[in-house]
């Protein structure tokens, strides 16, 4: 590989927030200037490309100081990273929380998805931009779901700097928002995680138990409330039985794939290839969704000792947690709680003098829905841009660095705990036989007491949306998110399992359970979601790039139609639906016409 | 005496297309099967000197127990496999995929498109005036590449060419997102500040036209690119020792581009820009 740079170079700045991430350069090869003895030797080969995983790191790094990545920076990176500019201009710009071009230092992500929408977001939208304007210092983007629906509309400003600072406004007024953007240091601070649980000091909760109760710094505290009981358990049992104990259980994934996670754990456990991994996903940016959230903001050290018994069961000694980008308190919180476990040591060489090996690493999403399909996070984390990868081969065989991989979602990583210190049987006797356990529910929209909600599998729509205070007027819900499907508000009766709303011919998905009373129109509300998958498809296949643009279009052209009027685009949009959902190359665009269809079948949308 | 590389012997995959017993040595594609079948699937990202990046998702067959379509290019035939290519659900599929890219895309210069669109009754125009397109100017900022990203349908060959499946140069990539997604050098400067050392070999697999030389875009622009008029000669590279063929296209008396046989061993249609592009002296009868 012949590196070629352009004349560009970085400032100071610039410069200092690369080597705050790598060190200083060691050589020319790396961007220092040149001696002498950098021209009797070259840098380079497999071990300078090998840390390709850190271009998204670096690409932070300058992004948070300086608030955009410039030539010289991005050039500079390379330099470090011996990444070819033209790869890593491509990375930069894949994800929507970079610019490449000069703008503001702070940015003000307005939330227009569903939930704020319906909150009122469009004037909120409306206010703040005409309070910042150009001059003002502040940029102001509208944003996909900031995974604040329970407060919403919800507004994240991110002021870049040394060390970038950020403020969440959510329930967010023009004046509170523009507070937080204009100086986000003396904005008010964010209401605590048990806030968006309004079951916090149930004593029947399991995996929210903790949240409120504990203090989500603390490791002793953690300790004191039943922490690490699993992970004792977990070395007890040794990794088969954990295993064992795990397919017993019946645990199905709580990412939307409902796939076994004893099965996937099988699965790479035994592949003969090492090193295994693990990852985490922590990327929840399906619209409507906060429960990974609020698990990491207010139980962060369950997360980590649900990695390393999973890690454990699969023999990784390294394991991802990938979070998205807009979480900046959940990052803090997972970040100081892993520091404290490796300090302790419930991570590092020797956990809990086990002699068994793990440790976890941090990495940060950078505003992109994709990089929540699996394959796709891959390819983030190793610094390439966040496209999925065609399958098979499947993640367990070839996954992350093209090693044994199971990702998992925060939530069914969680639910881990309990089925150790339960027992399997005693978890598999929750719910329901096919959906074993309990499980989240993101519900927001109009309901009286948004928030994350832990029902045991099997429990109705309607009763949640009662526990949850359902508004009158009630005019549809829409399960499982912008992925998910739309059902009436005669349909209460659903049971919230992975099979009963399966024959129900919808979908639980990662549990997003969003109510719309009759104020909200509906043409808006699908052409907000075809709005989200036309700015997130990656653009990689054509039935998802171009036909969720004509899905968009022809939503423009029926908002204000109906009957007869919009039949030729209706069933158009069923012919590029069609095609979406069977040859897409992953979920996204798989899934990408699902919500609009229900809402046409099942609501009688545009009648 | 000429050895002949046998490679290392290969199991036999015996499996169903169309209803009729298929067998191809272990690795194969759907696609080498249905080729070596002599069934016709359409495909445009394919490429046979390339990893299949299955993108343009015009290949798809249907496999028995598969939830959605598979692509052909880079789906490996299993042993048991049941494959439906010509089901009204892949020609669904095929035909969106025709109509999406077409009503967005100048497929003008796609060999074999037009008969595809013909063929699968695709009408690009039922997106209507309004549908988004492309929107791009050629660009021409050196003697000896046009990059016409209006032709573009994002099939990753010119970035795989460039990057580590052969060039190695990596002076492209996809830049951007969804329908915005572009090929191009870092900070989409020309090319003539990247990192392109003009070995042409992004040409030799563009499969739109969206990447010609600046010989065949001047020729078409002015009317006088006639293909029919042009011979092919293949012959071998003078400029070193490594012997790459080249197969001189010539019309009216002058070389109007150079291409490489795919199947020659040694370069496999790559060639440098020595080879691609300096041919002038040949024609400088001054």
């Amino acid at each position: 590989m012949d590196l070629h740079f352009g004349d560009s170079k970085p400032t100071d700045d610039e410069r200092a927030a690369v080597d705050a991430v790598f060190g200083p350069p060691e050589s020319s090869w790396e961007g220092a200037d040149r001696c002498d003895a950098d021209l009797r030797w070259a840098r380079g080969g497999r071990e300078a490309r090998d840390r390709r995983d850190l271009l998204l790191p670096g690409l932070h790094a300058i992004n948070d100081r300086i608030g955009w990545i410039s030539e010289g920076a991005l050039d500079y990176l390379c330099r470090r990273l011996t990444v070819p500019p033209a790869e890593a201009y491509g990375v930069a710009t894949f994800y929507a929380m970079f610019s490449v071009k000069p703008r503001p230092a702070t940015v003000l992500h307005v939330c227009t998805d569903l939930a704020c929408a319906a909150a009122g977001a469009p004037a909120l939208c409306a206010g703040i931009e005409s309070r910042l304007g150009t001059g003002s210092g502040v940029s102001v983007e509208r944003s996909p779901c900031l995974g604040l629906c329970e407060r919403a509309p919800a507004a994240l400003a991110v002021r870049a700097g040394d060390p970038v600072r950020t403020a969440v406004s959510a329930p967010a007024s023009v004046e509170a928002a523009v507070l937080a953007a204009s100086a986000p240091d003396s904005a008010p601070e964010e209401e605590p995680a048990a806030g968006a649980v309004p079951q916090a000091g149930d004593p029947s909760l399991i995996l929210l138990n903790r949240v409120g109760a504990v203090d989500p710094s603390s490791l002793d505290d953690y300790r004191a409330h039943g922490g690490y009981t699993a992970l004792r358990r977990a070395f007890a049992l040794g990794p088969a039985g954990v295993i064992r104990e795990v397919t017993d259980s019946g645990l199905l994934g709580r990412g939307g794939a409902a796939f076994p996670t004893g099965r996937k754990w099988q699965a790479t456990a035994s592949q003969p290839d090492h090193p295994h991994y693990l990852v985490c996903n922590a990327d929840e940016s399906e619209p409507g969704t906060f429960k990974d959230r609020v698990l990491m903001e207010g139980d962060p050290y369950a997360l980590v000792e649900a990695m390393t018994v999973a890690a454990y069961a699969v023999g990784a000694h390294k394991g991802y947690l990938y979070l998205r980008g807009e979480y900046p308190r959940a990052l803090h919180r997972m970040q100081y709680a892993v520091d404290c476990a490796r300090a302790r040591g419930l991570l590092g060489d020797d956990i809990l003098g086990q002699g068994y090996a793990f440790d976890i690493e941090i990495r940060r999403g950078a505003g992109a829905y994709i990089c929540g399909e699996e394959t796709a996070l891959f390819n983030s984390i190793e610094g390439y841009r966040g496209e999925p990868r065609s399958k098979p081969p499947f993640p367990v065989e070839r996954g992350l660095f093209g090693k044994p991989t199971v990702e998992n979602n925060v939530e069914t990583l969680v639910n881990v705990l309990p089925i150790l210190t339960l027992g399997a049987p005693a978890y598999a006797a929750i719910g329901t036989p096919r959906s074993t356990g309990p499980k989240l529910f993101c519900v927001s929209g109009g309901v009286e007491h948004p928030g994350v909600y832990e029902l045991p599998f099997g429990a109705t729509l309607g009763e949640l949306l009662t526990l949850a205070g359902v508004r009158e007027n009630l005019r549809a819900v829409l399960l499982g998110g912008a992925a998910g499907g739309f059902v009436r508000p005669d349909e209460l009766d659903i049971p919230l399992t992975f099979e009963g709303t399966r024959e129900a011919g919808t979908t639980l998905g990662s549990g997003v359970v969003m109510a719309f009373d009759d104020t909200v129109p509906l043409p808006r509300l699908l052409l907000r979601i075809a709005e989200f998958f036309r700015d997130e498809s990656c653009g990689q296949c054509v039935p998802c790039r171009v036909g969720t643009v004509r899905q968009e279009e022809a939503l423009h052209r029926i908002a204000e139609r109906t009957g007869t009027d919009a039949a030729t685009d209706i069933a158009l949009l069923r012919e590029v639906g069609r095609a979406m959902r069977d040859a897409s190359i992953c979920g996204l665009g798989q899934t990408a016409w699902n919500a609009v269809e229900s809402a046409i079948d099942r609501l009688g949308a545009y009648e | 005496m000429t050895a002949i590389p046998l490679g290392v012997p290969r199991r036999l995959v015996e499996f169903t297309i169309d209803g009729q017993e298929a067998r191809v040595p272990e690795g194969s594609t759907i696609l080498d099967a249905c080729r070596a079948a002599g069934k016709d699937v359409p495909t445009l990202c394919q490429g046979d000197t390339l990893t299949p990046k299955n993108a343009c998702r015009v290949c798809v067959v249907e496999v028995e127990g598969s939830r959605t379509l598979v692509p052909a290019c880079s789906r490996r035939a299993e042993s048991g496999m049941d494959v439906r290519t010509d089901t009204e659900r892949a020609r669904h599929s095929r035909r969106i995929v025709l109509e999406l890219l077409a009503s967005s895309v100048d497929l003008s210069t796609t060999p074999m498109v037009a008969e595809w669109i013909k063929e699968y009754d695709a009408k690009p125009d039922r997106f209507g005036p309004d549908a988004a397109r492309l929107n791009e100017e050629p660009k021409i900022d050196n003697d000896l590449y046009v990059r016409d990203y209006d032709k573009c349908i994002l099939c990753y060959k010119c970035v795989d060419a460039c990057g580590d499946q052969w060039q190695n140069t990596f002076a492209i990539s996809v830049s951007g997102r969804g329908f915005d997604a572009r090929i191009a050098v870092e900070h989409e400067a020309p090319l003539t500040d990247s990192a392109c050392v003009y070995c042409g070999n992004c040409i030799e697999v563009c499969p739109t036209g969206a990447l010609s030389f600046k010989s065949e875009y001047d020729r078409r622009a002015a009317g006088n690119w006639d293909e029919s008029a042009q011979t092919r000669t293949t012959t071998v590279c003078a400029y070193c020792g490594v012997g790459c063929n080249l197969t001189l296209h010539v019309q009216d008396n002058e070389i109007v581009k150079v291409t490489s046989p795919h199947d020659n061993p040694v370069t496999h249609g790559n060639l440098c820009i020595k080879g691609r592009f300096g041919y002038q002296h040949v024609q400088n009868r001054g």
